[in-house]
């Protein structure tokens, strides 16, 4: 596994032990020393980039968010809401047991003006996705690749979305962020070398939230992208997975995400099994974080097989009506 | 498999919002019974004949308890009688909103697999989930889809029925309504009670019912109403309410002291007197007290009362004992006097104690009367009275309406017959809060592996000792040996001393499991003929136990001394030693005394002994107590374990050899400890008792014209001495017993939370204990701190926290209090055995207390101090003239002399 580093001062922020290069290990621009007992409570949000070679999680990199970084607080874990989100038969709150996803429901090409368009829907969490292009540079010149396409991702969520209306305006923290993340995520499976120069559109709307609001967008991206014909390395497919009681929940509904669980979101590319974005908002001890990985792997695999038949489905029926 | 189904629910405070939530329903959830062919269940929990032996259902049968069924009858379904019961996800979800705890039990039972219990998992069922209707409120919907699951189980069960054996299910309900729809879809209910009424299996279940429909009710309001907690509140911040804990007196029901924590000392007592005023709190209750005006004040009387009406006819005569109450209060020295306007919190708990069969015999309504005379009477309802009378039964109170004489409460369970001895030792133990369980497996895992022996580490660490002939002096039978001492004179003349103490602290470390739960318990508890230990066997009669001729780990403590016991140097270390004998009192004794006698063991012991007669007049000299309790012995018989025989416990010169040097190494460790730690030591005080406690004493001695100086505990511990009276030899010993009850709790504390470390009794200025660590978990803090301070062990947070520390002292001081008071209590009862087979004895008494209408007598031989009543129910009062000054009575009439009857033996 190939290590980026930063140069920082090398010394864990909790026990202030110097550390070699080698082995440290970096969040948020914090280093924390493997052996320190502090770091055994991880908390950090993450964004692992994609790695050509086989390999499970990159580097650590730093957020990249607009303005100085934001010491975020601090979320007690642990069961705010009294539900019990697994009960001792093995069904939760909605009545699945914990690797099952909820229903996956989907349609491609729902628009005709733009180039590819799909509509997904993950249990009650809804999201439209368009995307145009590649075309070329809009806007300021200066951010064009002569190597490569540039993603331009923009996320929002319809008023009408939660429960609660509620104006949400375009840039604010969440979706700036949640753009971002879209963004690196289709910057690693999209074949962006393919077209120099140019530049792709992925527009995703959320029209009912229901949790896992960032998974859903990259599935519905992913077949918007498909629909667009534009060439990827793979499907990429996302899925969150929470850990309640020793266990890894799959696919968590907007009850479990709010009920306090420690989430983990991961977009896979399935066929390769390589990892192309990783976020981790919560505590959780670091013993447990390989088994809610490899929950989430399996997750994002039974999601891809569900994506697969759409796009099969998609493809005959759009013969039939060409009369192939 | 999975179908997606969505509705809508409810609102939330405030704003309206619409709520949607996924529900799915399934195929795949499993019925859980053996006889099902159909489902694919891996291992089923329900059996194929499951049967209860009842009246009702000769047939094999499940059971479906509805909510209430569950919260109110948890009792019934912890029996072990009651198995293969369906719990539905409904029930469950239902019973956790209501009440935790009975969830937890519930989920307890569920979880134990000789109950059969299954949980079905209705509501994400396909066939078994209903929509809530319009208009039908949440719980008619959860009862009918508890209805539903019922019939979808029977219809499931009887066509999948292989070997047609008509196994059934059944639904318990308590409501009519469900019972009536529940019928009107042919469905098989019981209303839970009757059938549990008819299980034949055991007779035990079905006493626990207790009835929630029919409430106890009279339309008389006995009680003034409590006010709510809010104005309770005001009261207190505004001044006119008094917040304290709720004492009520042993002598007299009608009567309670209300203790109020006031700022540092200024602590105040203010009396209640009288039902009204008690207003329905039990003891050690947190209440809040309005004071009276200063004209209805009134002294504690007297009068010792017991509560003997029934149920029925108690008016009356209640009034007339109140009466009584007054009048003797009038003119005398009156009291702060209080009445009780709220309750601010409950502290009950299960009561032992037995049950008053009510007279008629098919009454289901009784009295119970608690084992602690404070506690009030407590009315219950059973069926069961004929059974449970003569029995050891504990008791919960639910609840005291105001119109209610006594408080209602529920049967919990019988702990055995009355008078068994098993059956009074689990009594005393549970009141008085002892955790008497066997060690858990937790605790046992931190024990060391046997065969042990010290490691050449541990020899590195520790001073090699063996060679010393180190003795143990103990009471007969002792098998957790905790101190031994040795004495040998040194090249220049002086005498070496050592005091060597098990070193449990190397075995008990810090925060595991082990610790934690001899932190709990405290203090070790001896009853006749039983020990509850604080550790675990292996460490208190072996490991630690500083048997002779074995090699063990011991914390010494050393000094120097001149002939003159003057101390010249103190020196604690680790060590290894090998106890070269372990005497008993006698048998020390009998080497000291016998100077043919002239080994090693015996020089020591003699050396121990002059230098320990030197200490005690030292310590006598600066003013320490001798005081008296009596203690008695009993000799237990092998084989029955009845007691055979008692005696006054004896005391020798062995005895105060040993606690000459016991006393020296805790105050030479009290002073190291403080020295090193000023905050956090572990120490012990006893403090100066107020001049008001020695009234008793001072009128007691009074009364002989003998005069007590309490001004010091030298000036004291000087006139006991003088106070003697011819012809009256006991007289002494009688002062001292009045004058121990006069003293103070000696009390554990943490240096950094107390200024005062005086300790009264010992005329020491620090004390602490050090010397008994396998009985008391005081010393193993010593020890540690101890060990720190010679570098010796590692420290650990909660040892320096002095917050920490001082909540563990009020836990130990707490234990230590109980296990005194369950000593007795267990001393008590074998008294009592022992003169249920003896019948009637004379015996000479001396008179302790005089109250109005009885004395309390205590008869030496027995060590048995008991009440006399003058006025029993079937005889009058003798003409009695009752003095409060004294106090004392003057009997006209010669020929009634109480002391030489037997006493009625109260508990």
């Amino acid at each position: 596994m190939r290590k980026k580093t930063y140069q920082l001062p090398l010394c864990c922020c909790r026990c202030n032990v110097g550390i070699p290069i080698a082995d440290c290990i970096q969040i948020r621009l914090v280093i924390y020393n493997p052996k320190c007992i502090y770091y055994k409570y991880f908390w950090a949000v993450c964004l692992a980039i994609v790695l050509p070679e086989k390999g499970r999680m990159g580097n650590v990199v730093r957020r990249r968010t607009r303005g100085a970084l934001r010491c975020s607080s601090f979320e007690v874990c642990g069961n705010m809401a009294g539900l019990e989100l697994l009960s001792d038969q093995g069904y939760r709150l909605d009545g699945r047991k914990a690797t099952e996803l909820r229903k996956v429901q989907a349609r491609m090409g729902v628009f005709a003006q733009a180039d590819g368009s799909a509509y997904l829907e993950q249990g009650n969490t809804k999201a439209l996705a368009v995307v145009y292009g590649p075309h070329e540079m809009r806007g300021s010149r200066s951010r064009t690749r002569h190597d490569r396409a540039v993603i331009n991702c923009q996320y929002s969520m319809a008023t009408f979305s939660t429960a609660e209306r509620k104006r949400r305006p375009h840039g604010d923290r969440k979706s700036t962020e949640m753009s971002l993340h879209l963004k690196q995520t289709f910057e690693a499976a999209v074949m962006t070398q393919l077209y120099p120069r140019s530049q792709i559109d992925i527009y995703v709307k959320i029209l009912q939230s229901d949790g896992g609001n960032y998974s859903v967008c990259v599935n519905a991206a992913t077949l918007a992208v498909i629909d667009a014909g534009i060439p990827m390395r793979d499907y990429v497919c996302a899925c969150t997975v929470g850990f309640v009681d020793e266990t890894p929940l799959a696919d968590l509904c907007y009850a479990e995400e709010s009920g306090g669980v420690s989430s983990l979101a991961l977009a896979l590319l399935p066929r390769g099994g390589q990892i192309a974005l990783l976020q981790m908002d919560a505590r959780l001890h670091q013993d447990h974080l390989e088994a809610l990985i490899e929950a989430a792997m399996t997750a994002c695999k039974g999601v891809s097989k569900v994506l697969d038949e759409v796009v099969r489905q998609h493809l005959e029926e759009v013969s039939v009506l060409s009369g192939e | 498999m999975l179908k997606s189904k969505t509705f809508v629910k409810k609102t939330r405070s405030g704003g309206v919002m619409k709520i949607v939530r996924e529900h799915y329903l399934r195929d795949d959830i499993w019925c859980g019974s053996e006889v099902c062919a159909e489902c694919k269940q891996e291992s089923a929990v329900l059996q194929r004949d499951a049967c209860i032996e009842s009246n009702l259902c000769t047939y094999p049968h499940y059971l479906i308890p509805d909510t209430n069924v569950v919260l109110h009858q948890i009792d019934v379904l912890e029996d072990p009688v009651i198995r293969n019961v369906i719990i539905l996800q409904t029930v469950l979800q239902e019973v956790r909103h209501r009440s935790a705890p009975v969830y937890k039990r519930l989920k307890d039972i569920i979880h134990e697999k000789e109950k059969h219990f299954y949980t079905f998992t209705n509501e994400h069922h396909r066939d078994t989930f209903i929509e809530r209707e319009p208009g039908e409120s949440a719980n008619d919907r959860n009862d009918r889809a508890i209805r539903v699951a019922t019939k979808w189980y029977s219809q499931h069960l009887k066509t999948s029925e292989s070997d047609a054996e008509g196994l059934k299910v059944v639904l318990l309900t308590n409501d009519q309504g469900n019972t009536q729809k529940a019928e009107e879809s042919s469905l098989l209910v019981y209303k839970c009670m009757w059938s549990m009424f008819s299980i034949r299996g055991s007779t035990d279940p079905f006493k626990k019912l207790c009835v929630s429909t029919n409430e106890i009710t009279s339309s008389k309001v006995l009680f003034p109403e409590h006010l709510p907690l809010s104005r309770i509140q005001a009261g207190i911040k505004s001044g006119s309410f008094l917040q304290g804990s709720f004492r009520a007196s042993r002598d007299n029901y009608l009567e309670a002291t209300v203790f109020v924590q006031g700022e540092g000392e200024d602590s105040t007592e203010v009396l209640i007197q009288g039902l009204q005023n008690l207003n329905r709190a039990v003891h050690q209750d947190v209440v809040a007290v309005q004071l009276l005006p200063r004209n209805q004040w009134v002294a504690p009387s007297a009068v010792v009362l017991q509560d003997e009406g029934t149920a029925k006819d108690d008016d009356a005569e209640e009034e007339e004992e109140e009466k009584a109450l007054r009048i003797s209060a009038a003119e005398a020295a009156s009291k702060p006097t209080g009445k009780i306007v709220g309750i601010i919190k409950r502290s009950w708990r299960p009561y032992c104690g037995m049950l008053n069969a009510s007279q008629i015999k098919e009454s289901t309504r009784h009295l119970f009367t608690p084992a602690d005379r404070r506690i009030p009477r407590i009315r219950i309802e059973t069926r069961q009275s004929s059974t449970l009378a003569g029995q050891r039964i504990m008791v919960a109170i639910d609840g005291w309406p105001k119109h209610s004489r006594y408080p209602n409460g529920h049967f919990v369970r019988s702990l055995g017959s009355a008078g068994e001895k098993d059956t009074e030792q689990e009594v005393l133990l549970l009141e008085h809060d002892v955790p008497h369980q066997d060690f858990s497996q937790a605790v046992l895992s931190f024990l060391p592996k046997m065969p042990w022996a010290i490691t050449p580490e541990d020899m590195v660490k520790r001073e090699d000792l063996r060679h010393l002939t180190v003795c143990s002096v103990d009471p007969p039978g002792c098998t957790d040996i905790d101190d031994a001492l040795h004495c040998r004179e040194l090249d220049n003349g002086n005498l070496e001393v050592g005091v060597h103490i098990a070193d449990v602290s190397h075995f008990i470390r810090p925060g595991n499991a082990m610790d934690k739960e001899a932190a709990n318990r405290g203090t070790t508890v001896y009853l006749c003929g039983k020990r509850i230990d604080m550790v675990p066997e292996l460490l208190s009669s072996n490991l630690c136990s500083l048997r002779s001729n074995v090699e063990r780990m011991a914390f010494s403590c050393i000094w120097e001394m001149n002939d003159k016991a003057e101390i010249l140097k103190t020196r604690f270390t680790k060590s290894v030693i090998n106890s070269k004998a372990s005497l008993t009192y006698a048998e020390a004794q009998m080497r000291i005394d016998d100077t043919t006698m002239n080994d090693d063991i015996t020089q020591s012991l003699r050396g121990l002994n002059k230098l320990a007669k030197i200490l005690k007049r030292q310590r006598i000299e600066k003013g320490a107590l001798t005081l008296s309790s009596l203690e008695v012995r009993f000799h237990i018989d092998s084989e029955t374990h009845d007691p055979i025989d008692l005696q006054t416990k004896e005391l020798m010169e062995t005895n105060s050899m040993v606690e000459e040097f016991m006393l020296l190494a805790n105050i030479s460790v009290a002073q190291k400890i403080y020295d090193e730690f000023p905050d956090c030591a572990m120490l012990r005080k006893h403090p100066a008792p107020p001049p008001s406690n020695y009234d008793i004493l001072l009128k007691a001695a009074k009364s002989k014209n003998v005069e007590i100086h309490t001004d010091s505990a030298k000036a004291l511990a000087d006139s006991l001495d003088g106070a003697k009276v011819d012809g009256f030899p006991y007289f002494n010993t009688l002062l001292r017993i009045l004058a121990t009850r006069c003293m103070m709790q000696a009390v554990y504390f943490c240096s950094g939370m107390d200024s005062d470390f005086h300790h009264y009794g010992l005329a020491s200025p620090i004390y602490t204990h050090f010397t008994s660590p396998i009985r008391r978990y005081a010393d193993i803090i010593v020890h540690r701190l101890l060990a720190v301070a010679i570098a010796a062990d590692s420290t650990y947070p909660d040892l320096m926290d002095k917050h920490k520390q001082s909540a563990l002292a009020n836990n130990l001081n707490y234990r230590h209090k109980m296990s005194q008071y369950a000593q007795r209590a267990s001393v008590a009862f074998h008294t009592q055995l022992f003169f249920k087979s003896r019948g009637i004895l004379n015996e000479a008494g001396y008179v302790l207390f005089v109250r109005k209408n009885a004395i309390i007598v205590l008869i030496p031989k027995f060590g048995l101090e008991g009440t006399v009543f003058f006025d029993t129910k079937d005889k009058a009062a003798p003409n009695l003239v009752f003095d409060e000054e004294i106090p004392g009575v003057s009997v006209p009439a010669p020929d009634v002399e109480p002391q030489a009857k037997k006493p009625k033996l109260d508990r």
